[in-house]
Protein backbone atom coordinates (compact mmCIF):
# COMPACT_ATOMS: atom_id res chain seq x y z
CA UNK A 1 0.00 0.00 0.00
CA UNK A 2 1.18 3.45 -0.87
CA UNK A 3 2.12 5.57 2.15
CA UNK A 4 -0.57 8.04 3.17
CA UNK A 5 0.08 11.76 3.57
CA UNK A 6 0.11 13.03 7.18
CA UNK A 7 -3.37 14.40 6.64
CA UNK A 8 -5.61 12.72 4.17
CA UNK A 9 -9.32 12.91 3.43
CA UNK A 10 -10.55 10.13 1.18
CA UNK A 11 -13.95 10.47 -0.40
CA UNK A 12 -14.99 12.49 2.66
CA UNK A 13 -18.74 13.09 2.69
CA UNK A 14 -20.70 14.74 5.47
CA UNK A 15 -24.39 15.51 5.79
CA UNK A 16 -25.67 17.54 8.70
CA UNK A 17 -28.57 15.81 10.35
CA UNK A 18 -31.70 17.65 9.20
CA UNK A 19 -35.29 17.76 10.27
CA UNK A 20 -37.56 15.22 8.70
CA UNK A 21 -39.01 16.06 5.34
CA UNK A 22 -36.04 18.15 4.29
CA UNK A 23 -33.67 17.08 1.58
CA UNK A 24 -30.37 16.18 3.15
CA UNK A 25 -27.76 18.51 1.79
CA UNK A 26 -24.17 17.30 1.68
CA UNK A 27 -21.94 19.86 3.42
CA UNK A 28 -19.00 17.88 2.11
CA UNK A 29 -19.34 15.81 -1.03
CA UNK A 30 -16.68 13.19 -1.73
CA UNK A 31 -13.76 15.44 -0.92
CA UNK A 32 -10.24 14.16 -1.56
CA UNK A 33 -7.51 16.22 0.02
CA UNK A 34 -4.01 15.16 1.00
CA UNK A 35 -1.58 17.36 2.88
CA UNK A 36 2.09 16.36 3.14
CA UNK A 37 4.24 16.85 6.21
CA UNK A 38 5.57 20.42 6.50
CA UNK A 39 3.16 21.90 3.97
CA UNK A 40 1.30 25.18 4.44
CA UNK A 41 -2.11 24.79 2.85
CA UNK A 42 -4.82 27.44 2.76
CA UNK A 43 -8.43 26.37 2.31
CA UNK A 44 -10.52 29.13 0.76
CA UNK A 45 -14.20 29.42 0.21
CA UNK A 46 -17.17 31.68 0.78
CA UNK A 47 -19.64 31.11 3.62
CA UNK A 48 -21.28 27.70 3.43
CA UNK A 49 -18.67 26.27 1.09
CA UNK A 50 -17.89 23.51 3.59
CA UNK A 51 -14.46 24.73 4.60
CA UNK A 52 -15.21 24.92 8.33
CA UNK A 53 -17.00 21.57 8.22
CA UNK A 54 -13.87 20.15 6.62
CA UNK A 55 -11.71 21.62 9.40
CA UNK A 56 -13.92 20.06 12.07
CA UNK A 57 -13.30 16.63 10.54
CA UNK A 58 -9.56 16.93 10.98
CA UNK A 59 -9.62 16.26 14.70
CA UNK A 60 -12.82 14.30 14.98
CA UNK A 61 -15.14 17.05 16.22
CA UNK A 62 -17.33 15.81 13.38
CA UNK A 63 -17.16 12.28 12.02
CA UNK A 64 -17.59 11.55 8.30
CA UNK A 65 -20.91 10.12 7.16
CA UNK A 66 -19.08 8.71 4.14
CA UNK A 67 -15.44 8.18 3.26
CA UNK A 68 -12.69 8.62 5.85
CA UNK A 69 -10.13 11.01 7.28
CA UNK A 70 -6.68 9.82 8.31
CA UNK A 71 -4.43 11.87 10.55
CA UNK A 72 -0.94 10.42 10.57
CA UNK A 73 -2.50 7.10 9.49
CA UNK A 74 -5.06 7.18 12.32
CA UNK A 75 -8.69 6.82 11.30
CA UNK A 76 -10.74 9.58 12.97
CA UNK A 77 -13.68 7.18 13.32
CA UNK A 78 -11.71 5.05 15.78
CA UNK A 79 -12.78 6.29 19.22
CA UNK A 80 -9.77 4.76 20.95
CA UNK A 81 -7.50 7.04 18.93
CA UNK A 82 -9.42 10.22 19.73
CA UNK A 83 -6.91 11.71 22.18
CA UNK A 84 -3.95 10.69 20.03
CA UNK A 85 -5.55 12.33 16.98
CA UNK A 86 -6.27 15.55 18.83
CA UNK A 87 -2.74 15.59 20.17
CA UNK A 88 -1.33 15.22 16.66
CA UNK A 89 -3.68 17.70 15.06
CA UNK A 90 -4.10 20.88 17.11
CA UNK A 91 -6.99 23.20 16.34
CA UNK A 92 -7.28 26.97 16.73
CA UNK A 93 -10.70 28.58 16.43
CA UNK A 94 -12.05 31.91 15.33
CA UNK A 95 -12.85 33.60 18.62
CA UNK A 96 -9.87 33.74 20.99
CA UNK A 97 -12.16 34.67 23.92
CA UNK A 98 -13.96 31.36 23.71
CA UNK A 99 -10.82 29.24 23.67
CA UNK A 100 -9.03 30.56 26.71
CA UNK A 101 -9.83 28.56 29.83
CA UNK A 102 -7.74 30.05 32.62
CA UNK A 103 -7.46 33.49 34.23
CA UNK A 104 -3.67 33.68 33.86
CA UNK A 105 -1.86 33.38 30.52
CA UNK A 106 0.63 30.70 31.57
CA UNK A 107 -2.07 28.64 33.28
CA UNK A 108 -4.01 28.65 30.03
CA UNK A 109 -1.05 27.52 27.95
CA UNK A 110 -0.51 24.76 30.53
CA UNK A 111 -4.09 23.50 30.13
CA UNK A 112 -3.44 20.93 27.38
CA UNK A 113 -0.23 19.47 28.88
CA UNK A 114 -2.01 19.27 32.24
CA UNK A 115 -4.71 17.21 30.58
CA UNK A 116 -2.03 14.98 29.08
CA UNK A 117 -0.76 14.24 32.57
CA UNK A 118 2.75 15.55 31.98
CA UNK A 119 5.06 16.17 34.96
CA UNK A 120 4.97 19.75 36.32
CA UNK A 121 8.62 20.46 35.47
CA UNK A 122 8.08 19.55 31.83
CA UNK A 123 4.83 21.52 31.67
CA UNK A 124 6.76 24.58 32.87
CA UNK A 125 9.35 23.99 30.15
CA UNK A 126 6.70 23.62 27.42
CA UNK A 127 4.78 26.70 28.59
CA UNK A 128 7.90 28.85 28.55
CA UNK A 129 8.96 27.52 25.16
CA UNK A 130 5.53 27.97 23.53
CA UNK A 131 5.10 31.50 24.87
CA UNK A 132 8.56 32.30 23.54
CA UNK A 133 7.62 30.95 20.08
CA UNK A 134 4.53 33.17 19.81
CA UNK A 135 6.43 36.10 21.31
CA UNK A 136 4.25 36.45 24.41
CA UNK A 137 6.79 35.60 27.14
CA UNK A 138 6.47 39.05 28.69
CA UNK A 139 2.77 38.48 29.35
CA UNK A 140 3.12 35.20 31.25
CA UNK A 141 1.45 36.42 34.43
CA UNK A 142 -1.16 38.63 32.74
CA UNK A 143 -4.90 38.19 32.75
CA UNK A 144 -6.02 37.21 29.21
CA UNK A 145 -8.98 39.60 29.13
CA UNK A 146 -6.63 42.60 29.33
CA UNK A 147 -4.77 41.61 26.13
CA UNK A 148 -5.54 42.67 22.56
CA UNK A 149 -7.30 40.32 20.13
CA UNK A 150 -4.10 39.46 18.29
CA UNK A 151 -2.30 38.76 21.56
CA UNK A 152 -5.17 36.59 22.79
CA UNK A 153 -5.13 34.58 19.57
CA UNK A 154 -1.37 34.08 19.92
CA UNK A 155 -1.99 32.78 23.46
CA UNK A 156 -4.59 30.40 22.01
CA UNK A 157 -2.01 29.22 19.45
CA UNK A 158 0.57 28.74 22.22
CA UNK A 159 -2.02 26.74 24.17
CA UNK A 160 -2.40 24.37 21.22
CA UNK A 161 1.36 24.25 20.51
CA UNK A 162 1.92 23.06 24.07
CA UNK A 163 0.54 19.67 22.96
CA UNK A 164 3.43 19.61 20.47
CA UNK A 165 1.16 18.76 17.53
CA UNK A 166 2.65 18.03 14.12
CA UNK A 167 -0.37 19.56 12.36
CA UNK A 168 -1.99 22.89 13.18
CA UNK A 169 -5.49 23.49 11.81
CA UNK A 170 -6.75 27.06 12.05
CA UNK A 171 -10.37 27.85 11.43
CA UNK A 172 -10.42 31.51 10.38
CA UNK A 173 -8.09 32.54 13.20
CA UNK A 174 -7.98 36.17 12.09
CA UNK A 175 -11.67 36.75 11.38
CA UNK A 176 -12.29 38.60 14.65
CA UNK A 177 -9.06 40.58 14.67
CA UNK A 178 -8.10 44.09 13.58
CA UNK A 179 -5.49 44.49 10.80
CA UNK A 180 -2.51 44.66 13.16
CA UNK A 181 -3.77 41.60 15.07
CA UNK A 182 -4.13 39.77 11.76
CA UNK A 183 -0.57 40.63 10.81
CA UNK A 184 0.74 39.38 14.19
CA UNK A 185 -1.11 36.09 13.88
CA UNK A 186 -0.19 35.51 10.21
CA UNK A 187 3.44 36.23 11.05
CA UNK A 188 3.34 33.65 13.86
CA UNK A 189 1.70 31.06 11.61
CA UNK A 190 4.30 31.54 8.86
CA UNK A 191 7.10 31.28 11.38
CA UNK A 192 5.74 28.04 12.86
CA UNK A 193 5.56 26.50 9.41
CA UNK A 194 9.01 27.62 8.24
CA UNK A 195 11.04 27.31 11.43
CA UNK A 196 9.35 24.50 13.35
CA UNK A 197 8.28 22.48 10.31
CA UNK A 198 4.70 22.29 11.56
CA UNK A 199 2.14 21.34 8.92
CA UNK A 200 -0.40 24.16 8.71
CA UNK A 201 -3.94 24.03 7.36
CA UNK A 202 -5.37 27.54 7.34
CA UNK A 203 -9.09 27.98 6.74
CA UNK A 204 -9.73 31.54 5.61
CA UNK A 205 -11.68 33.79 3.34
CA UNK A 206 -8.94 36.42 3.08
CA UNK A 207 -7.14 36.16 -0.24
CA UNK A 208 -4.01 37.92 1.02
CA UNK A 209 -3.69 35.34 3.82
CA UNK A 210 -4.15 32.46 1.42
CA UNK A 211 -1.49 34.02 -0.78
CA UNK A 212 1.11 33.35 1.94
CA UNK A 213 0.47 29.60 1.79
CA UNK A 214 2.40 27.10 -0.30
CA UNK A 215 -0.77 25.62 -1.76
CA UNK A 216 -4.33 26.86 -2.04
CA UNK A 217 -7.46 24.73 -2.10
CA UNK A 218 -10.67 26.52 -3.06
CA UNK A 219 -13.86 24.89 -1.86
CA UNK A 220 -17.34 25.50 -3.12
CA UNK A 221 -20.58 23.74 -2.33
CA UNK A 222 -18.84 20.97 -0.42
CA UNK A 223 -16.42 20.14 -3.22
CA UNK A 224 -12.86 21.06 -4.10
CA UNK A 225 -13.25 23.64 -6.87
CA UNK A 226 -9.64 24.62 -7.49
CA UNK A 227 -6.27 23.56 -6.23
CA UNK A 228 -2.69 24.70 -6.85
CA UNK A 229 -0.07 27.25 -5.94
CA UNK A 230 -1.49 30.65 -4.94
CA UNK A 231 -0.12 32.17 -8.15
CA UNK A 232 -1.76 29.57 -10.34
CA UNK A 233 -5.11 29.67 -8.54
CA UNK A 234 -5.43 33.44 -8.32
CA UNK A 235 -4.53 33.88 -11.98
CA UNK A 236 -7.88 32.24 -12.80
CA UNK A 237 -9.67 35.50 -11.93
CA UNK A 238 -12.99 34.79 -13.63
CA UNK A 239 -13.41 31.39 -12.00
CA UNK A 240 -12.64 32.89 -8.57
CA UNK A 241 -15.31 35.53 -9.12
CA UNK A 242 -17.78 32.83 -10.09
CA UNK A 243 -17.20 31.23 -6.69
CA UNK A 244 -18.21 34.50 -4.99
CA UNK A 245 -14.64 35.24 -3.89
CA UNK A 246 -12.60 38.36 -4.51
CA UNK A 247 -9.19 37.91 -6.12
CA UNK A 248 -6.26 39.77 -4.47
CA UNK A 249 -6.21 43.45 -5.42
CA UNK A 250 -2.90 43.16 -7.27
CA UNK A 251 -4.19 40.37 -9.48
CA UNK A 252 -7.47 42.19 -9.91
CA UNK A 253 -5.71 45.33 -11.16
CA UNK A 254 -3.61 43.45 -13.73
CA UNK A 255 -6.63 41.44 -14.80
CA UNK A 256 -8.60 44.60 -15.50
CA UNK A 257 -5.70 46.01 -17.51
CA UNK A 258 -5.60 42.78 -19.50
CA UNK A 259 -9.27 43.07 -20.20
CA UNK A 260 -8.63 46.54 -21.55
CA UNK A 261 -6.34 44.99 -24.12
CA UNK A 262 -2.95 44.66 -22.42
CA UNK A 263 -1.04 41.48 -21.91
CA UNK A 264 0.34 41.30 -18.38
CA UNK A 265 1.28 38.27 -16.28
CA UNK A 266 -1.20 37.60 -13.46
CA UNK A 267 1.04 35.66 -11.03
CA UNK A 268 1.86 38.68 -8.88
CA UNK A 269 0.67 38.35 -5.32
CA UNK A 270 2.70 40.99 -3.51
CA UNK A 271 2.31 44.70 -4.08
CA UNK A 272 6.03 44.91 -4.90
CA UNK A 273 5.83 42.22 -7.59
CA UNK A 274 2.81 43.96 -9.07
CA UNK A 275 4.63 47.29 -9.10
CA UNK A 276 7.61 45.66 -10.84
CA UNK A 277 5.38 44.23 -13.54
CA UNK A 278 3.78 47.60 -14.15
CA UNK A 279 7.16 49.35 -14.17
CA UNK A 280 8.67 47.00 -16.77
CA UNK A 281 5.53 47.33 -18.82
CA UNK A 282 5.52 51.12 -18.70
CA UNK A 283 9.19 51.30 -19.66
CA UNK A 284 8.63 49.25 -22.79
CA UNK B 1 -21.34 51.27 35.63
CA UNK B 2 -20.43 47.59 35.78
CA UNK B 3 -16.73 48.09 36.23
CA UNK B 4 -16.74 48.60 40.00
CA UNK B 5 -17.63 45.04 40.92
CA UNK B 6 -14.87 43.95 43.29
CA UNK B 7 -15.80 40.30 43.38
CA UNK B 8 -12.81 38.30 44.52
CA UNK B 9 -10.50 41.21 43.82
CA UNK B 10 -6.86 40.32 44.13
CA UNK B 11 -3.90 42.65 44.75
CA UNK B 12 -0.67 40.95 43.71
CA UNK B 13 2.19 41.34 46.17
CA UNK B 14 5.10 39.62 47.84
CA UNK B 15 4.26 39.93 51.54
CA UNK B 16 4.26 36.99 53.95
CA UNK B 17 0.49 36.76 53.59
CA UNK B 18 0.76 36.61 49.80
CA UNK B 19 3.38 33.89 49.93
CA UNK B 20 1.60 31.57 52.33
CA UNK B 21 0.07 28.43 50.84
CA UNK B 22 -3.56 29.19 49.91
CA UNK B 23 -4.70 26.08 51.79
CA UNK B 24 -3.03 27.34 54.98
CA UNK B 25 -4.69 30.73 54.48
CA UNK B 26 -8.10 29.24 53.81
CA UNK B 27 -7.98 27.03 56.89
CA UNK B 28 -6.69 29.99 58.95
CA UNK B 29 -9.62 32.15 57.90
CA UNK B 30 -12.06 29.37 58.75
CA UNK B 31 -10.43 29.02 62.21
CA UNK B 32 -10.50 32.78 62.70
CA UNK B 33 -14.19 33.02 61.79
CA UNK B 34 -15.05 30.05 63.99
CA UNK B 35 -13.34 31.51 67.04
CA UNK B 36 -15.04 34.82 66.30
CA UNK B 37 -18.42 33.18 66.64
CA UNK B 38 -17.55 31.04 69.66
CA UNK B 39 -15.98 33.89 71.62
CA UNK B 40 -18.31 35.94 73.83
CA UNK B 41 -15.92 38.44 75.37
CA UNK B 42 -14.63 41.84 74.38
CA UNK B 43 -11.10 40.70 75.26
CA UNK B 44 -11.40 38.06 72.52
CA UNK B 45 -12.64 40.58 70.00
CA UNK B 46 -9.84 42.93 71.05
CA UNK B 47 -7.32 40.20 70.20
CA UNK B 48 -9.02 39.60 66.83
CA UNK B 49 -8.91 43.30 65.97
CA UNK B 50 -5.22 43.55 66.91
CA UNK B 51 -4.37 40.44 64.90
CA UNK B 52 -6.30 41.61 61.85
CA UNK B 53 -4.71 45.06 62.05
CA UNK B 54 -1.29 43.38 62.12
CA UNK B 55 -2.24 41.25 59.08
CA UNK B 56 -3.38 44.31 57.14
CA UNK B 57 -0.15 46.08 58.05
CA UNK B 58 2.20 43.33 56.86
CA UNK B 59 0.15 42.63 53.73
CA UNK B 60 0.82 46.12 52.42
CA UNK B 61 -2.83 46.49 51.40
CA UNK B 62 -4.26 49.89 52.16
CA UNK B 63 -6.81 49.87 55.02
CA UNK B 64 -9.01 51.90 52.68
CA UNK B 65 -9.59 48.77 50.60
CA UNK B 66 -10.85 46.93 53.69
CA UNK B 67 -13.23 49.80 54.44
CA UNK B 68 -14.37 49.68 50.84
CA UNK B 69 -15.21 46.00 51.19
CA UNK B 70 -17.42 46.89 54.18
CA UNK B 71 -19.29 49.64 52.39
CA UNK B 72 -22.00 47.48 50.79
CA UNK B 73 -22.74 46.08 54.26
CA UNK B 74 -23.52 49.37 55.98
CA UNK B 75 -27.26 48.86 55.64
CA UNK B 76 -27.13 45.28 56.92
CA UNK B 77 -24.94 46.40 59.83
CA UNK B 78 -27.35 49.19 60.81
CA UNK B 79 -30.29 46.82 60.51
CA UNK B 80 -28.64 44.13 62.66
CA UNK B 81 -27.57 46.71 65.22
CA UNK B 82 -30.99 48.33 65.55
CA UNK B 83 -32.89 45.04 65.68
CA UNK B 84 -30.64 43.62 68.37
CA UNK B 85 -30.72 46.82 70.37
CA UNK B 86 -34.51 46.96 70.58
CA UNK B 87 -35.51 43.34 70.67
CA UNK B 88 -33.20 41.83 73.24
CA UNK B 89 -34.98 41.42 76.57
CA UNK B 90 -33.18 42.53 79.72
CA UNK B 91 -32.53 45.52 81.98
CA UNK B 92 -34.29 48.51 80.44
CA UNK B 93 -32.14 51.63 80.05
CA UNK B 94 -34.39 53.90 78.03
CA UNK B 95 -37.97 53.73 76.86
CA UNK B 96 -40.04 55.74 74.38
CA UNK B 97 -43.40 54.88 72.86
CA UNK B 98 -43.37 51.11 72.23
CA UNK B 99 -39.57 50.88 71.99
CA UNK B 100 -37.18 50.11 74.77
CA UNK B 101 -33.42 49.84 74.79
CA UNK B 102 -31.84 47.28 77.08
CA UNK B 103 -28.29 46.96 78.36
CA UNK B 104 -28.11 43.42 76.93
CA UNK B 105 -29.46 44.79 73.66
CA UNK B 106 -26.59 47.25 73.34
CA UNK B 107 -24.05 44.54 74.09
CA UNK B 108 -25.56 42.09 71.58
CA UNK B 109 -25.73 44.78 68.94
CA UNK B 110 -22.08 45.66 69.46
CA UNK B 111 -21.09 41.96 69.36
CA UNK B 112 -23.01 41.34 66.17
CA UNK B 113 -21.64 44.39 64.38
CA UNK B 114 -18.08 43.59 65.45
CA UNK B 115 -18.49 39.99 64.36
CA UNK B 116 -19.77 40.88 60.90
CA UNK B 117 -17.12 43.56 60.39
CA UNK B 118 -14.32 41.23 61.45
CA UNK B 119 -15.75 38.39 59.36
CA UNK B 120 -15.89 40.48 56.20
CA UNK B 121 -12.50 42.06 56.85
CA UNK B 122 -10.87 38.66 57.38
CA UNK B 123 -12.39 37.08 54.28
CA UNK B 124 -11.51 40.14 52.18
CA UNK B 125 -7.93 39.81 53.39
CA UNK B 126 -8.01 36.26 52.04
CA UNK B 127 -9.28 37.25 48.59
CA UNK B 128 -7.08 40.37 48.46
CA UNK B 129 -3.90 38.37 49.02
CA UNK B 130 -4.79 35.15 47.15
CA UNK B 131 -5.38 34.90 43.41
CA UNK B 132 -8.74 33.34 42.49
CA UNK B 133 -6.88 30.50 40.77
CA UNK B 134 -4.84 29.71 43.87
CA UNK B 135 -8.01 29.83 45.93
CA UNK B 136 -9.84 27.45 43.60
CA UNK B 137 -6.82 25.15 43.69
CA UNK B 138 -6.82 25.25 47.47
CA UNK B 139 -10.51 24.41 47.66
CA UNK B 140 -10.05 21.54 45.20
CA UNK B 141 -7.15 20.13 47.16
CA UNK B 142 -8.82 20.55 50.55
CA UNK B 143 -12.00 18.85 49.34
CA UNK B 144 -10.08 16.08 47.58
CA UNK B 145 -11.01 13.42 50.18
CA UNK B 146 -14.66 13.95 49.20
CA UNK B 147 -13.88 12.39 45.80
CA UNK B 148 -13.96 9.04 47.55
CA UNK B 149 -17.68 9.49 48.16
CA UNK B 150 -18.17 10.58 44.52
CA UNK B 151 -18.46 14.32 45.07
CA UNK B 152 -17.37 15.88 41.74
CA UNK B 153 -14.74 18.11 43.36
CA UNK B 154 -12.65 18.58 40.23
CA UNK B 155 -15.69 19.53 38.17
CA UNK B 156 -16.75 22.14 40.72
CA UNK B 157 -13.26 23.63 40.77
CA UNK B 158 -13.19 23.69 36.96
CA UNK B 159 -16.58 25.40 36.85
CA UNK B 160 -15.37 28.01 39.29
CA UNK B 161 -12.23 28.69 37.26
CA UNK B 162 -14.26 29.10 34.09
CA UNK B 163 -16.81 31.32 35.83
CA UNK B 164 -14.00 33.56 37.09
CA UNK B 165 -12.44 33.61 33.65
CA UNK B 166 -15.69 34.67 31.98
CA UNK B 167 -16.85 37.34 34.43
CA UNK B 168 -14.87 40.13 32.72
CA UNK B 169 -15.81 38.82 29.27
CA UNK B 170 -19.51 38.80 30.07
CA UNK B 171 -19.36 42.22 31.77
CA UNK B 172 -17.74 43.62 28.64
CA UNK B 173 -20.43 41.98 26.56
CA UNK B 174 -23.20 43.42 28.76
CA UNK B 175 -21.70 46.89 28.31
CA UNK B 176 -21.69 46.38 24.55
CA UNK B 177 -25.29 45.17 24.45
CA UNK B 178 -26.41 48.08 26.64
CA UNK B 179 -24.68 50.57 24.36
CA UNK B 180 -26.27 48.93 21.35
CA UNK B 181 -29.74 49.12 22.95
CA UNK B 182 -29.18 52.69 24.08
CA UNK B 183 -28.15 53.64 20.57
CA UNK B 184 -31.54 52.38 19.44
CA UNK B 185 -33.37 54.42 22.02
CA UNK B 186 -33.63 52.06 24.99
CA UNK B 187 -34.05 53.85 28.33
CA UNK B 188 -32.37 52.31 31.38
CA UNK B 189 -32.30 55.38 33.61
CA UNK B 190 -35.84 56.63 34.15
CA UNK B 191 -39.02 55.01 35.42
CA UNK B 192 -39.86 52.96 38.49
CA UNK B 193 -38.40 49.67 39.57
CA UNK B 194 -40.74 47.71 37.32
CA UNK B 195 -39.87 49.81 34.28
CA UNK B 196 -36.18 49.37 35.01
CA UNK B 197 -36.56 45.61 35.41
CA UNK B 198 -38.48 45.45 32.14
CA UNK B 199 -35.71 47.42 30.44
CA UNK B 200 -33.26 44.67 31.44
CA UNK B 201 -35.03 41.99 29.40
CA UNK B 202 -33.58 43.11 26.05
CA UNK B 203 -30.13 42.98 27.67
CA UNK B 204 -30.48 39.61 29.36
CA UNK B 205 -31.88 37.75 26.37
CA UNK B 206 -28.95 38.43 24.00
CA UNK B 207 -26.52 38.00 26.90
CA UNK B 208 -27.84 34.53 27.64
CA UNK B 209 -27.87 33.53 24.00
CA UNK B 210 -24.27 34.62 23.63
CA UNK B 211 -23.24 32.95 26.90
CA UNK B 212 -24.64 29.64 25.67
CA UNK B 213 -22.84 30.01 22.34
CA UNK B 214 -19.62 30.79 24.15
CA UNK B 215 -20.07 27.77 26.42
CA UNK B 216 -20.54 25.55 23.39
CA UNK B 217 -17.42 26.86 21.66
CA UNK B 218 -15.37 26.69 24.84
CA UNK B 219 -16.41 23.07 25.39
CA UNK B 220 -15.25 22.17 21.87
CA UNK B 221 -11.99 24.06 22.36
CA UNK B 222 -11.40 22.30 25.68
CA UNK B 223 -12.01 18.92 24.10
CA UNK B 224 -9.60 19.80 21.32
CA UNK B 225 -7.05 20.46 24.02
CA UNK B 226 -7.53 16.95 25.33
CA UNK B 227 -9.70 17.76 28.35
CA UNK B 228 -11.29 14.58 29.61
CA UNK B 229 -12.13 15.30 33.24
CA UNK B 230 -9.90 15.35 36.28
CA UNK B 231 -8.52 11.86 35.88
CA UNK B 232 -4.79 11.70 35.24
CA UNK B 233 -4.55 15.47 35.16
CA UNK B 234 -1.37 17.12 36.42
CA UNK B 235 -0.89 20.76 37.36
CA UNK B 236 1.62 23.39 36.26
CA UNK B 237 1.87 24.88 39.74
CA UNK B 238 1.51 22.28 42.44
CA UNK B 239 0.82 23.48 45.95
CA UNK B 240 3.53 22.62 48.46
CA UNK B 241 3.08 23.20 52.18
CA UNK B 242 6.36 24.46 53.68
CA UNK B 243 7.44 24.77 57.30
CA UNK B 244 6.26 28.37 57.21
CA UNK B 245 2.73 27.28 56.31
CA UNK B 246 2.61 24.72 59.12
CA UNK B 247 3.94 27.35 61.52
CA UNK B 248 1.17 29.74 60.42
CA UNK B 249 -1.45 27.05 61.00
CA UNK B 250 -0.03 26.24 64.42
CA UNK B 251 -0.03 29.92 65.31
CA UNK B 252 -3.66 30.22 64.22
CA UNK B 253 -4.62 27.25 66.36
CA UNK B 254 -3.07 28.83 69.46
CA UNK B 255 -4.61 32.18 68.55
CA UNK B 256 -8.08 30.63 68.32
CA UNK B 257 -7.78 29.08 71.77
CA UNK B 258 -6.61 32.45 73.13
CA UNK B 259 -9.62 34.22 71.62
CA UNK B 260 -12.11 31.62 72.84
CA UNK B 261 -10.75 31.49 76.40
CA UNK B 262 -9.78 35.17 76.56
CA UNK B 263 -12.23 36.01 79.33
CA UNK B 264 -11.11 33.15 81.56
CA UNK B 265 -7.43 33.96 80.98
CA UNK B 266 -7.97 37.61 81.83
CA UNK B 267 -9.82 36.75 85.03
CA UNK B 268 -6.99 34.39 86.07
CA UNK B 269 -4.32 36.97 85.33
CA UNK B 270 -6.06 39.83 87.12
Amino acid sequence: MEARAILSAEGLTFRYPTEEGHEEHAALDAVNIAVEKGEFVAVLGHNGSGKSTFAKHLNAILLPTGGAVYIDNMDTRDENLLLAIRETCGMVFQNPDNQIVATVVEEDVAFAPENMGIAPAEIRERVDRCLEIVGMSDFKRHAPHLLSGGQKQRIAIAGVLAMEPSILVMDEPTAMLDPSGRREVMHTIGQLNREKGITVVLITHHMDEAAQAGRVIVMSDGKVAMEGTPEAVFARVDEIRDLALLPPQTVDLLHRLNKAGYDLPLDTLSVEACADVLETFLRQ
Amino acid sequence: MLRDITLGQFFPGTSLLHRLDPRAKLVSVVLFVASLFISKSFWGYGLCILFLAWCIRISGISPKMILKSLKPLVIILCFTGILNMFYTPGEVLARFWIFKITREGIYTAAYMILRIVLLIAATSMLTYTTSPIALTDAIERLLNPLKKIHVPVHEFAMMMTIALRFIPTLIEETDKIMSAQKARGADFETGGIIDKAKALVPILVPLFVSAFRRADELATAMECRLYHGGEGRTRLNTLVMTGRDYAALGFMGVFCLLVIYAERLVSILL
